[in-house]
């Protein structure tokens, strides 16, 4: 089983991704389930949604303590919280920021990749400049990275999940998978 | 069609395939999405039902009564203070013989305000006089909101079915929605003996005398006494139309299980895992899955548990001043029965508290490492 976990703020869209992401694994024959964290959510908070994938039925109903992966929305998370409690040795961190992924100074047992989300979701017109809307460009840049899903079950469980703008959303993903950059990709 | 959605979706989808017909309801936190997603399959015309939007949950099970003493296929879906809000027609409803079918997200009782998971909403409404299930997936939530409608339509009494807050109501998985036409064989179009008609007039819930109350309970007793073996036939119909049965308490290695595990609802999904894991260490372990909770299959339970050694309950739930309630209906069920067989009763997972793999392994260690229970509630997790 692995063990997906993403972090965001409330309005970014962590719980959709969660959703694509489980839609797209599924379309490729896995077992899957997604679910948010169990509480309240407020808009600009800390907030984190999962996905389990598997190839076996997935009977397992608990929360999600120790992720095999992350991904993280809004990167100045990892100043507020730590995002790596729990994260397995050799997981990814997939995360939206401009800067290259060797600035980050996390645990050297991760794997770091970045991916300039915002640029992409604004160009792509989601959201709005001072909150763009990142989740489908996220999960283009981690189909690339870990190779656990291809791009193309990502951008069609997008266009079936995402109610609005889904070629521009689809668009998003192929970008970001275009351009996101990590120790196994580098230019 | 299989789609990934959650299991308040699952609801939705099963009320919309069984072709309700009135669906009166109420938001409450974990439950709104059921009723959004309804109140959507109405507008879009989807489903060609009246939504009532009602002004509380007491409101909601009235427009519901209304709704099926005329022969309409009613449904509503709540929680926790909402079903608490609904209690005294919760026995109008059953006392009145009207085959309504309610869907409650399982959430602790405030205060400490909570929304998380917990029993104790649901089985305070254990004397209503409802058919109760409790659901171990998604899937199982949609199969059961159609078996409810099959199964108290033939006999007249209501069914609440189960689901837990945000282990179920929240997690999406994926889940077989059945085509509409083939549910329609399945479940035919509700035709009511007696009916609210301006045509054909009746009185409904008249003034009862003591020469005839009596006799209203008896035959509420005697009618669910035979809802098991209907509810068992409806089960067995549904898996030759659409391949799949829940049972009414399925066994799980239990049957040459020294130690057999009772519990109900999404934490019998996690047991399963254990039971695997235990089994592969060679330990004899099994499973009892409780769905069909009211009325409560006691002979086929007394049958299941004929080899055991042990029996440990787990509760996610406490009748205060008591202990467990599944643990004191499988205590009362085994009375007289066999007085050898230890009971075990855990409370775990209060409040929607995670019930992991590790609090089942205390609870299987427990339950090895000791002859007898020392008390008659064995508390696991808790901060004390």
């Amino acid at each position: 089983m692995i063990e997906i976990r993403i972090h965001g703020r409330g309005g970014q869209g962590a719980v959709v991704a969660s959703q694509v992401l489980a839609a797209a694994l599924f379309q490729e024959g896995k077992c899957v389930q997604s679910f948010p964290t169990f509480g309240v959510e407020r808009r600009g908070a800390p907030v984190a949604a999962f996905t389990r994938m598997d190839d076996r039925e997935i009977r397992l109903r608990c929360e999600i303590y120790e992720p095999d992966h992350l991904m993280v929305l809004d990167p100045t998370l990892i100043e507020a919280i730590d995002v790596t409690t729990g994260l397995k040795e050799n997981g990814w961190i997939v995360i939206n920021s401009d800067k290259h992924f060797g600035e980050f100074h996390l645990p050297s047992k991760f794997r770091i990749a970045t991916v300039d989300a915002n640029a992409i979701a604004v160009k792509h017109n989601l959201g709005t400049r001072t909150a763009p809307i990142v989740n489908t460009a996220i999960l283009g840049a981690f189909s690339r990275i870990t190779e656990l899903v291809s791009i193309e079950a990502i951008v069609a469980a997008v266009k079936e999940e995402v109610p609005l703008n889904p070629e521009e959303n689809a668009a998003a993903c192929r970008e970001a998978y275009e351009k996101v950059r990590g120790q196994n990709i580098t230019p | 069609m299989k789609k990934v959605i959650t299991g308040n979706y699952a609801v939705s989808y099963g009320a919309m395939v069984s072709r309700s017909q009135v669906i009166a309801a109420y938001p409450i936190t974990p439950q709104t999405q059921i009723v959004e997603l309804l109140s959507e399959f109405c507008a879009d015309g989807l489903l060609d039902a009246k939504f009532i939007k009602v002004e509380s949950e007491h409101s909601a099970m009235a427009s519901c009564i209304g709704a099926s003493a005329t022969g309409a296929r009613a449904f509503t879906a709540t929680s926790a203070h909402g079903l608490a809000l609904m209690h005294e027609l919760l026995h109008w409803a059953a006392l009145g013989r009207l085959p309504i079918v309610l869907a409650n997200v399982n959430r602790a009782m405030g205060p400490g305000w909570s929304i998380w998971t917990d029993q104790n909403d649901s089985l305070s409404q254990r004397d209503t006089g409802w058919l109760q299930f409790y659901c171990e997936s998604n899937q199982e939530i949609l199969d059961t909101i159609i078996q409810g409608f099959k199964i108290s339509e033939q006999i007249l009494l209501p069914t609440m079915l189960v689901l837990d807050a945000f282990f179920l109501s929240h997690t999406s998985e994926p889940v077989d929605i059945p085509d509409i036409e083939v549910v329609d064989t399945y479940l035919p179009k509700y035709n009511a003996t007696y009916r609210l008609s301006t045509e054909n007039p009746y009185a409904f819930g008249g003034l009862t005398g003591p020469d005839h109350y009596f006799e209203i309970r008896y035959k509420m007793q005697e009618t669910m006494d035979q809802a098991i073996e209907i509810a068992r036939q409806a089960d067995e119909e549904f898996e030759r139309i659409f391949g799949r049965s829940h049972g009414l308490i399925e066994r799980y290695y239990s049957d040459d299980a020294e130690l057999i595990l009772v519990v109900s609802g999404s934490i019998a999904s996690t047991t399963r895992d254990v039971v695997d894991q235990l089994r592969s260490e060679g330990r004899n372990v099994g499973m009892l899955k409780v769905r069909m909770f009211r009325p409560f299959p006691r002979q086929e339970f007394r049958n299941a548990v004929r080899r055991a050694k042990k029996v440990a309950v787990i509760d996610r739930n406490i009748c205060v001043g008591f202990g467990g309630i599944f643990y004191q209906e499988i205590t009362s069920t085994m009375y007289g029965h066999r007085d050898d067989l230890p009971i075990f009763g855990f409370i775990a997972g209060l409040g929607g508290r995670d019930v992991t793999p590790n609090v089942i392994h205390e609870i299987v260690t427990h339950a090895e490492t000791h002859d007898t229970p020392d008390t008659e509630i064995i508390w696991i997790g808790v901060k004390r």
